[in-house]
């Protein structure tokens, strides 16, 4: 700026003043590091006081014959430092932008959340995938009370008042006894509320939360979790039965899944069977699992229902949630899933 | 039910080497549940010695022991163990005499622990083996002296015989669960039956094995029911069988008592010892009588009111008018088919025995072991149902045993009462087994496995008529039929067939916003836990519902006693007799897990579950007295009836925060989970729902008084509480060992949800320019924020696009008791553009309703 300063003031328009002027111009800009510098060499160099504006304010004395070669000289001139200018101006703007977004680099392993992960437990997931296996295949999902009628839970389901099998259940009973009121062993009440309620025919599975009076250990918890199925119609066999297992167990452990039958009872089927599970991903290797019950629904408990047995036939199956998840997602004890330790749950998080 | 194999091979053929597996596989294949494998878990050397000498060596511990010297190998030769033929062995026993043959555990045998036999040096001498009991070898109870062999009537066995083999402790036994509906397979004979059926082996029935006896002297027996249960008699078949002159002095044979410690029964005597197992053999339950102590004939009744029984066990049983009786002249003798009577026990001196061999009625007998908590062997096969035919094969065959092993005389004298009902025969439609299994199974395949089971087969115009075998009470209609049919050819030969369900309706309202509103909770933050409905009374009455406590506050102020209890159901067998009730709400259950949390180390908590909870009407009876019968479809009253009996079960929703909800961590303050948080828990509840819940300043006696807002829907009848959220009391939550502050909140939501599922209507979207203004109101502090926005947004009418609180300040420039309060305006028209002028007239309109209803003064 000094420099400039002291540059005296030119006479007339010579193309050597021209030169002079434009190369100090060019220097001037190269040489601005930021914007205040290049704010400087425009004003310096460009603005009123600047040499190329004095030689342009001296094109009014300049005579006629010479005007248009020192109009273009100076214009030629003006143009080349203007440009220079922006161009200088762009580079130095993109680098302060770029110098700007490094300042404010963070490290994006330590960003502070104001939220924290929840989680669904993995029964409840459990039971919302079987239910929506079953609600692809046209079937509706069913509900009823915890707290149950011994006829719902009992006497509707052909278990005789007096049957071994009866007291097998482990109920808890309700006070006074009198009351005939239980909590309900299985779901298969739901099936009774099902058929009672619903017209025929009637495709329908029932999650939900059943006791018996076992003692807490890693197999064992008083309080657990069924999904129970029932298909009412003309002609179902149990040939159905099989058919349906395999597709449900197919969807829930995949593709090489299959269903093996073997004799057993219980008072609600006849013929009974125990439900078997070939799991292709058990964690140690595949093998059968041993997964609950079915069979073809008892005549009594259609008639129950008030359903002919000679005209409908229908059947049914049952399964243990806990179990699933214990063999499926390899829990090994049942405290995990009951004692609400909240690292159970998230391990999990919104799927199983 | 233990099944020892070499028992089992006696009646159907066991390929040699067959093993216990196999056998397990086999019988599990027809339908009954495989169990443990019993073994005697021992391993030989184990041969038979001869006691040649012994010494009795006090101790100092005053006990004396025996040095004995053992002959466990003839003459010179080598024993078993590669020792010398007599070993020197330490005996702490002395119930033997020179010349004694006893089992000798030899160097290098393991006994059941395991317990591993080597040379010891104990008692200033090297034992070399040990001299065994009867219950180191698995055999009993024994153990307080050394097993006699002459004792089991082997005393003749030479020196070194193998005494495993000798006493049959090389046997094995499967169990396996034995189905409620196969009362016979509780027997060797059914057992065997089951495995023929499963392998195709061939098949003697030991209840053809023996002719029952005749007898020619009437033993008087008298059945009289006078109060037959469910219309069925007490007792159908009563056969009796006399021996007279039996030794008592005579052992059980070895091989018996080994099967019957497999079977896993112990052995008493010789007489108890053979009624067992016969039992076990052919499934009849049998009890003998010390025929002297009888006094005159038997009669068979049911009990008198107040009549006791001495039973077998010493214990004095109050009988019941339902328990059935046998008696003589003396009285009540015995519970049928649960337990003898101590009067007429066979005792050491017994030697004349009359046998009983009866049929009892399931019911009976399942409601007399169940009232005196008396399960037997005995009443376990009666409850099931035991064959009435072969009563009197059994009778004969103990009889057979007590003339060939206890030295007795078949007395003529007996009875043979029999009034069973023979079994009926099924109609079997042709085609009905195909159609119901979805196979096709050839007439041959039914007829051979029906006549396999012991089914009588005659030909009739459409199928079949089936007469089951008197063992199969379980076969009563043609749906029992197929399953045997299915079950002997095999469930693997039923082909998988997916049927094709009738288009369905998805979800139902009720079971997405379930779905919807525990994945809301769990995508802000909230995890869902599981916790299990039992409680304490307190735990009930502490969280009551707001309107029970709002009645028992009313009840409070009209000068009533308050409720001492909260309607609330209770279990009658509760696995934890410090919580019997059924919960009432939630939160106890998830306050106890945030309390294991804690304890575990996990500090910032938010919990939540969904799940019924139990609630009462007090004054209602619930329940029915009288349970209608199944099989038959309850009138619409009945129904009706039951269905109101079951107490309301709404669904609820409970959320438990503590700690810090924002966590300490760079760049950020935390903030520690307050009231707010449960009311924000509550704005995600009613998103989820579609359902506006509206927030009060309320109060619950478990609550924070000043920070506990009461929630509410509205609903065609008005508005109703569905529940409380904020802050606990302080001192309860110090009660459930968690920290002062604790965030809570529940709602029933089963009375969202009635609210939920109407069809939405969009509104327009306005998109002409807004106008924003700011507006500072001071009220006294005692107004809700809630209630002041309601009346600057009534005021200011359809101009207004949006309002919110953005301030609440007291202090510097504010009367004490007054608030101020700001809001954030914003005004839009739907088609222009609004003046200044026009917003702010809004916005006065606003300042005048909340002036009128609240004296609000707008803020200088």
């Amino acid at each position: 700026m000094s420099e400039s300063t002291e540059n005296p003031a030119p006479a007339e328009i010579t193309e050597a003043a021209v030169t002079a002027a434009v190369t100090a111009a060019l220097s001037a800009i190269s040489a601005a590091a930021d914007s205040a510098a290049l704010k400087a060499a425009r004003s310096e160099h460009a603005g009123e006081a600047s040499p190329l504006s004095r030689l342009n304010a001296l094109m009014r004395s300049v005579s006629k014959e010479q005007k248009a070669a020192a109009g273009k000289l100076v214009g030629q001139a003006r143009a080349r430092v203007n440009q220079a200018l922006s161009a200088r101006e762009a580079e130095i703007g993109a680098a302060e932008a770029a110098a700007k977004l490094a300042a404010e680099t963070v490290d994006v392993t330590a960003a502070a959340s104001t939220w924290h992960a929840g989680a669904r437990h993995p029964l409840a997931l459990l039971q919302e995938r079987v239910a929506d296996v079953f609600v692809a295949m046209g079937w509706e999902v069913a509900e009823g009370p915890e707290l149950e009628s011994e006829w719902f839970n009992f006497d509707a389901l052909n278990f005789d008042e007096d049957h071994p099998a009866r007291a097998m259940q482990d109920t808890f009973f309700i006070d006074p006894p009198e009351a005939h009121l239980v909590l309900r062993t299985h779901t298969s009440p739901v099936q009774m509320r099902a058929l009672l309620s619903r017209e025929l025919p009637v495709y329908v599975v029932a999650p939900g939360r059943v006791y018996r009076t076992d003692e807490l250990d890693a197999t064992h918890t008083p309080v657990f979790h069924q999904i129970e199925g029932i298909a009412i119609d003309k002609g179902l066999t149990m040939a159905h039965l099989r058919g349906t297992l395999d597709h449900f167990v197919q969807a829930l452990f995949g593709p090489e899944a299959k269903v093996r039958l073997r004799p057993n009872y219980f008072p609600f089927t006849e013929p009974s069977a125990e439900l078997d599970v070939w799991h292709p991903t058990f964690k140690g290797g595949a093998r059968w699992i041993e997964w609950g019950g079915c069979g073809m629904v008892n005549a009594n408990v259609l008639r129950s229902a008030g359903i002919d047995p000679e005209v409908y036939s229908g059947f049914a199956f049952g399964v243990g949630v806990e179990r699933a998840l214990m063999f499926r997602n390899d829990v090994k004890d049942m405290h995990d899933m009951v004692e609400g330790d909240a690292r159970f749950s998230q391990q999990y998080g919104m799927t199983v | 039910m233990r099944v020892p194999l070499s028992w089992l091979g006696e009646f159907v053929d066991l390929e040699p080497g067959t093993t216990p597996e196999a056998v397990h596989a086999a019988l599990v294949s027809v339908g009954l549940e495989e169990e443990e494998i019993h073994r005697f878990e021992l391993t030989g050397p184990i041969v038979v010695g001869e006691v040649l000498e012994f010494v009795g060596e006090p101790q100092t511990n005053g006990k004396t022991i025996n040095w004995c010297q053992v002959r466990v190998a003839p003459g010179d030769e080598t024993a078993a163990d590669g020792g010398p033929a007599v070993h020197g062995i330490v005996c702490g026993a002395h119930n033997f005499v020179v010349g004694d043959k006893v089992v000798v555990t030899l160097p290098g045998a393991v006994l059941p622990g395991p317990f591993a036999i080597a040379p010891r040096k104990t008692y200033g001498h090297v034992s070399d083996g040990m001299i065994a009991s009867a219950r180191e070898l698995g055999l009993g109870d024994e153990h307080d002296g050394i097993l006699l062999l002459k004792n089991l009537g082997l005393d003749d066995a030479p020196v070194g015989t193998d005494a495993i083999a000798l006493l049959g402790l090389d046997d094995t036994a499967v169990e396996v669960n034995v189905t409620p509906d196969r009362g016979y397979a509780f027997s060797i004979r059914g057992i065997a039956r089951e495995y023929s059926h499963a392998t195709g082996a061939a098949f003697r029935d030991p209840a053809l094995a023996t002719a029952p006896a005749v007898s020619t002297v009437e033993f008087p027996v008298t059945l009289a029911d006078a109060a037959p249960i469910r219309g069925r008699s007490g007792a159908s078949v009563f056969v009796t069988r006399a021996v007279r002159g039996v030794d008592p002095s005579r052992p059980t044979p070895a091989w018996m008592i080994t099967r019957l410690a497999l079977a896993g029964m112990r052995s008493i005597s010789l007489v108890v010892d053979v009624t067992n197992y016969v039992m076990l053999e052919l499934g009849q339950p049998l009890h003998g009588y010390d025929l002297d102590a009888l006094t005159g004939g038997i009669l068979v009744r049911r009990a008198e009111p107040g009549e006791k029984l001495t039973t077998l066990d010493g214990v004095v049983r109050a009988l019941h008018p339902e328990d059935l009786l046998i008696t003589d002249e003396s009285g009540a003798i015995g519970l049928a088919g649960v337990m003898g009577g101590r009067s007429t026990e066979i005792g050491a001196t017994t030697t004349n025995v009359l046998i009983e061999a009866a049929n009892f009625d399931p019911v009976s007998i399942a409601r007399s072991a169940r009232r005196h908590k008396l399960p037997s062997e005995a009443s376990r096969r009666f409850e099931r149902g035991v064959d009435p035919q072969v009563a009197a094969v059994a009778a004969a065959r103990v009889v057979q045993l007590l003339v060939d092993l206890a030295g007795g005389t078949a007395d003529a004298l007996g009875s043979a009462v029999d009034s069973s009902v023979a079994p009926v025969a099924i109609e079997l439609p042709r085609d009905f087994i195909t159609g119901l299994i979805g196979r096709t199974y050839s007439d041959e395949e039914e007829r051979s496995a029906l006549a396999e089971i012991g089914g009588v087969l005659v030909d009739t115009p459409t199928g079949l008529s089936v007469t089951p075998p008197t063992w199969r009470p379980d076969l009563t209609d043609k749906w029992t039929l197929a399953e045997e049919v299915a079950r002997i050819v095999g469930y693997d030969s039923i082909p998988s067939v997916l049927p094709v369900a009738p288009p369905g309706r998805g979800l139902t309202l009720l079971q997405r916003l379930r779905c919807t509103v525990a994945q809301t909770l769990a995508a802000t933050g909230h995890t869902e836990v599981l916790a299990y409905p039992f409680v304490s009374e307190s735990d009930n009455r502490l969280f009551a519902p707001l309107a029970a406590v709002a009645a028992d506050a009313a009840g409070a102020a009209a000068g009533v006693p308050a409720v001492a209890e909260v309607p609330q159901i209770r279990v009658a067998n509760p696995l934890d007799g410090e919580a019997p009730f059924l919960r009432t709400s939630i939160l106890p259950g998830l306050l106890r897990i945030a309390h294991r949390n804690r304890s575990r180390g996990i500090t910032d908590l938010a919990v939540f579950e969904q799940g019924l909870v139990f609630r009462p009407v007090a004054g209602i009876r619930y329940g029915s007295l009288v349970v209608p019968a199944g099989a038959v479809r309850p009138s619409a009253e009945l129904e009706a009836e039951l269905n109101a009996g079951i107490p309301p079960q709404p669904y609820s929703v409970a959320v438990v925060l503590t700690g810090n909800t924002v966590r300490h961590q760079p760049g950020r303050p935390p903030l520690s989970a307050g009231w707010q948080d449960a009311l924000t828990a509550v704005q995600q509840v009613a998103l989820a729902t579609g359902v506006s819940i509206l927030v009060r300043q309320g109060a619950h006696p478990a609550m924070h008084p000043g920070r506990t807002a009461e929630l509410f829907v509205a609903t065609p009848a008005g508005e109703l509480s569905v529940g409380f959220a904020g802050e606990l009391l302080p001192a309860v939550a110090i009660d459930f060992d968690l920290p002062a502050v604790v965030a809570v909140a529940e709602i029933t939501l089963s009375d969202v949800f009635a609210q939920a599922g109407a069809e939405l209507h969009a509104a327009p979207i306005r998109t002409m320019p807004a106008a924003t203004q700011d507006l500072s109101l001071v009220v006294s502090a005692a107004v809700p924020a809630a209630e002041v926005l309601a009346a600057v947004a009534e005021g200011a009418g359809a101009l207004l696009d949006h309002i919110e609180l953005v301030d609440d300040y007291r202090g510097t420039g504010i009367e004490p008791g007054r608030k101020s309060l700001t809001f954030a305006l914003r005004f839009r028209a739907a088609d222009r553009t609004l003046t200044a002028a026009e917003a702010s007239d809004a916005k006065l309109a606003g300042v005048a309703v909340a002036t009128a209803r609240f004296d609000a003064t707008l803020r200088e």
